[in-house]
């Protein structure tokens, strides 16, 4: 599993063994890398390196030349109206989307050269989306351990033990012999975040993932997101929760039309904006009683 | 539908006649009500007594008045003996060789050994079909315009066209093996290819009504492309299309008494020897039988998953 594909694979676990986890760091019993995890310490610096990105979908220029860097374990919101380019700019990181032009690079290694295995890549990134996407035919267990399964060869005991722990971390334990359409909204989209969880990424990319939810769900999740940060998870979260923004993230970038039009510590940007057209949004945001 | 109807027909029920309601079984009395309940209309709905005395004289009324006319029928009692003597119905169904017929209901065996035989490879070719048409690589592009040929082609020819280019073509070719078959094999080769290009579009069907998202979660855990469609893709396309599916093979279990073309002695076949043995059509009414008693259960199985899917998606639906 390791080189032939080309990434080093800096932090995926071998699924021999499963890595013990140390006291006192990440998020305990669940195996979640935190700040003194071997695999973690083992990364720092640079986590994400996005330079001249672009993506059209045919003549729709979504993506017009992104340049981004995230450090290692650093959490980044990045807000915009629909279709400014959040979603894309994630799902182009995941490689679920073909780029047009740049590069993107994780730890220095470029995983939009040719010749990248896409699936190796995808393992250290975990994205959860807007819809939850559940796999609707199978349990909760069965959504969480598939890809430990199949991806990684686990055995079936052990990827449901590491995944019951996941599970009772977020109190999602009760639920695992539920099929997905008999869970709440914010339950649904907990146990997609276990599910990607469970493949170890090093970073976590999350796609307006409260944006379905009823208001009185959005909590739950955002509660799970907060303990994803303090366990050292570097983290890119597209999301329309301004407060939590301001929370959570140590950067925001906020975009428009395909570009990164201001990238500051929350601090900044929402309360004294630079660029004009953060100022115009921000101004929409306030007025519509988001802020 | 309805053409007669003079104003636009806002209540679906519209262009039933007065009767109808009764007539099946009282569901359509209360069409608030299958909602609610979440069963749909089934056959035999609820609905209180009073329905089900209504449904019980209906279908009294309706069995005795198809029964009346059949018995005063100027020719009934002719037909009755051509075709439901019962001491003919159960000779041709126990057979005699001596006499020179063969047993219609040892002959059904043939007709289930060849649907079991053909539903097992049509699965498996039409899934391969579907799936070559359903991908997007480039190096497979000449087996997709293949898999398209397959398709027009089988599904446009009739079957019993198929049947007699098979079962005497290519044991005419004189090839080693391939042209020493039984009629039985050809029969079961033709249906194969004839109805693993209807079946291929039902998977075909099945797999678009799988929702790309589903393929990018997927994909994004790391799995391939190969073990998100077995794992994931597949399970829920080929649940979505089991009705039809079903459909499709219980008009296959049918269709193998056209196999009697090439001289398998299958039910349609032993009947029609015995026919002509004993000039008396009775065995064909056997052979009838014999073919519901194979297709009405599958039938029945097929309403049932229909209705615990709409059910379940009921179910889904309302939390």
């Amino acid at each position: 599993m390791t080189g032939a594909g080309g990434m080093p694979d800096p932090g995926v676990p071998d699924p021999g063994k499963p890595d013990p986890g140390m006291p006192g760091t990440g998020i305990p019993g669940t195996g979640i890398p935190g700040p003194g995890m071997p695999e973690a310490a083992a990364m720092s610096g640079t986590a994400i390196r996005i330079e001249g990105l672009r993506k059209a979908f045919g003549a729709n220029q979504v993506l017009k030349g992104i340049d981004l860097t995230v450090s290692t374990h650093e959490v980044i919101c990045l807000i915009g109206a629909s279709g400014s380019g959040k979603s894309t700019l994630l799902r182009c990181l995941n490689l679920l989307e073909p780029i047009s032009a740049g590069r993107i690079s994780l730890w220095g290694q470029e995983i939009t050269a040719a010749g990248i295995d896409q699936n190796l890549v995808r393992r250290s990134i975990g994205i959860v989306f807007q819809s939850y996407n559940l796999f609707p035919h199978m349990n909760v267990l069965r959504n969480v351990t598939l890809a430990p399964r199949k991806a990684l060869g686990t055995p079936r005991l052990q990827a449901e033990e590491e995944a019951r722990a996941l599970l009772s971390r977020f109190g999602l334990l009760d639920k695992e012999a539920e099929f997905p359409d008999r869970l709440s909204g914010g339950q649904q989209q907990r146990v997609a975040i276990v599910r990607a969880l469970a493949m170890r990424p090093q970073i976590m990319l999350l796609d307006e993932v409260t944006s379905a939810l009823d208001p009185e769900l959005v909590a739950e999740v955002l509660d799970v997101i907060r303990e994803l940060a303090a366990a050292g998870m570097t983290m890119l979260i597209a999301t329309h929760e301004m407060g939590f923004a301001r929370d959570i993230a140590r950067r925001v970038c906020f975009l428009e039309e395909g570009r990164i039009i201001e990238d500051a510590p929350p601090a900044e940007l929402f309360t004294a904006p630079k660029d004009e057209r953060t100022q115009r949004f921000l101004r929409r945001i306030i007025a519509a009683g988001r802020l | 539908m309805d053409g007669s109807q003079p104003d636009p027909p806002v209540d679906p029920f519209a262009g039933f006649p007065a009767a109808s309601p009764a007539a099946i079984g009282g569901a359509w009395q209360t069409p608030g009500s299958f909602g609610a309940a979440g069963r749909g209309p089934r056959l035999l709905s609820g609905g209180g007594r009073r329905a089900t005395v209504i449904s019980t004289t209906s279908t009294l009324v309706v069995l005795g008045a198809l029964v009346a006319v059949f018995l005063l029928a100027p020719g009934s009692s002719q037909v009755r003996h051509t075709f439901f003597n019962p001491t003919d119905m159960w000779q041709s169904f126990v057979g005699d060789p001596k006499k020179g017929y063969y047993s219609v209901g040892e002959a059904i065996w043939l007709n289930i050994r060849m649907f079991l035989a053909a539903e097992v490879l049509i699965l498996a070719l039409a899934l391969l079909i579907a799936l070559i048409r359903q991908s997007r690589s480039p190096v497979l592009f000449p087996f997709r315009v293949l898999s398209l040929i397959y398709v027009d082609f089988f599904r446009g020819v009739p079957l019993l066209l198929v049947l007699l280019a098979i079962g005497f073509g290519v044991p005419a070719l004189r090839l080693p093996f391939v042209s020493t078959q039984s009629a039985a094999i050809y029969g079961v080769a033709t249906l194969v290819l004839s109805y693993s290009a209807y079946v291929s579009e039902v998977y075909r069907a099945g797999l678009n009504s799988v929702h790309q998202s589903q393929v990018a979660a997927a994909r994004s855990l790391g799995l391939s492309q190969a073990t998100a469609l077995r794992h994931v893709i597949l399970p829920q396309a080929v649940r979505n299309i089991i009705p039809p599916l079903l459909n499709d093979f219980i008009s296959l279990q049918k269709d193998t008494a056209l196999v009697s073309v090439l001289g398998a002695i299958e039910a349609n076949e032993a009947a029609q020897i015995y026919s002509s043995t004993v000039f008396n059509y009775s065995s064909y009414a056997v052979a009838a039988i014999l073919f519901l008693i194979l297709t009405i259960p599958l039938a029945r199985f097929t309403d049932r998953l229909i209705d615990r899917d709409r059910r379940r998606r009921l179910a889904g639906a309302a939390t």
